[in-house]
């Protein structure tokens, strides 16, 4: 007991990285292979002004909303811990990203370039909240493979974005995703040094 | 096999999930009194509360035996994270757990943290 007193090193520090991308494009799959622990599941229960989802005649009725986030946990070392969160991919949960994306490092932005716009609310939304993050290509089997330049272009993502290949379901291959994000937040600036202006909603698309 | 369990089992259904609507658990209480994070650290402090505890604050006391985060016990406990929120503040509020941020020493951001995150990554390669 005396031991948790007053001193804050009874935990490792708690670091988060969002896994984000449009439904079914293997966020938990991603999340599986990486994670040391089966993937967990909690659920966020939200009231919301139903603005432009089901609403008929302009009235915003009150809704309660279930959505469910899957993560999964890799332990670094003794004094870290990282968590991997599937952000959900439908616009309507922007209002969750962002307590979400409270604290989180950075951001996997997956993409199946069969379904290139299911993606572009989760880089919107990174971009407008100066939350660095790269691309990363799932490579569904039989998908056509675009090349990263190609992708790009779709995504009209800045030149520093990194832009990587990967399988979802393959340990080596999605735990090199995770490099390569933190290797890039080693190497761009901090955000609050970015001179990033709020992407409007909907110039993407 | 204790009643307690036996009780657990009633109250759960592997397919279906919960039977009780969460807020029952939370006597209809959305706010915590004590702030927390997805990822705040719980943990029990082996103080035992006066008194008999209801069910779902003995089983997340039970979770919290080392250093958990709220989004684990919350999983574990098939709760939304709100709802847990509240099972565990009270559980502080008592001193039966202590709660900590997510990462109170340091900036997340911090170059020393990131650097032993990508070591601790490609050791996993």
């Amino acid at each position: 007991m005396s031991a948790f007193n007053s001193d804050s090193d009874w935990a490792p520090n708690a670091l988060k990285v969002l896994i984000a991308g449009g439904f079914g494009v293997g966020k938990t799959t991603f999340i599986t292979a990486t994670s040391e622990i089966p993937p967990l599941r909690t659920e966020e229960l939200l009231t919301t002004a139903s603005v432009g989802t089901d609403d008929l005649a302009g009235i915003a009725a009150k809704t309660t909303t279930t959505v469910a986030l899957d993560f999964g946990r890799i332990t670094i070392d003794r004094d870290s811990v990282l968590y991997l969160f599937g952000a959900p991919g439908q616009d309507r949960f922007w209002f969750l990203w962002d307590e979400l994306s409270h604290g989180a490092l950075g951001a996997v932005v997956l993409v199946d370039t069969r379904r290139l716009p299911d993606c572009f609310a989760a880089v919107d939304f990174f971009e407008s909240r100066g939350m660095r993050f790269l691309v990363a290509v799932n490579e569904f089997d039989g998908a056509y493979r675009h090349n990263p330049e190609e992708v790009r272009e779709a995504l009209g993502l800045l030149p520093a974005v990194p832009i990587v290949m990967c399988d979802a379901r393959d340990r080596r291959s999605a735990t090199t995703v995770l490099v390569t994000l933190v290797r890039h937040l080693l190497a761009a600036p901090s955000p609050a040094h970015a001179s990033s202006a709020p992407t409007e909603v909907g110039d993407r698309a | 096999m204790t009643s307690h369990s036996m009780h657990r089992e009633t109250w759960l259904d592997e397919a279906a999930g919960r039977l009780v609507r969460p807020y029952t658990v939370s006597a209809g209480r959305t706010r915590p009194t004590t702030a927390m994070e997805l990822l705040s650290w719980v943990v029990a402090t082996g103080v035992r509360p006066r008194g008999r505890l209801e069910p779902d604050h003995d089983v997340a006391l039970g979770l919290c035996g080392a250093a958990t985060t709220v989004a684990e016990v919350a999983a574990r406990m098939r709760l939304p994270a709100a709802v847990t929120k509240v099972v565990l503040s009270d559980l502080v509020a008592v001193g039966a757990v202590l709660t900590r941020p997510p990462s109170p020493a340091a900036d997340p951001t911090d170059r020393s943290i990131l650097e032993r995150l990508l070591v601790g990554l490609q050791q996993r390669l």
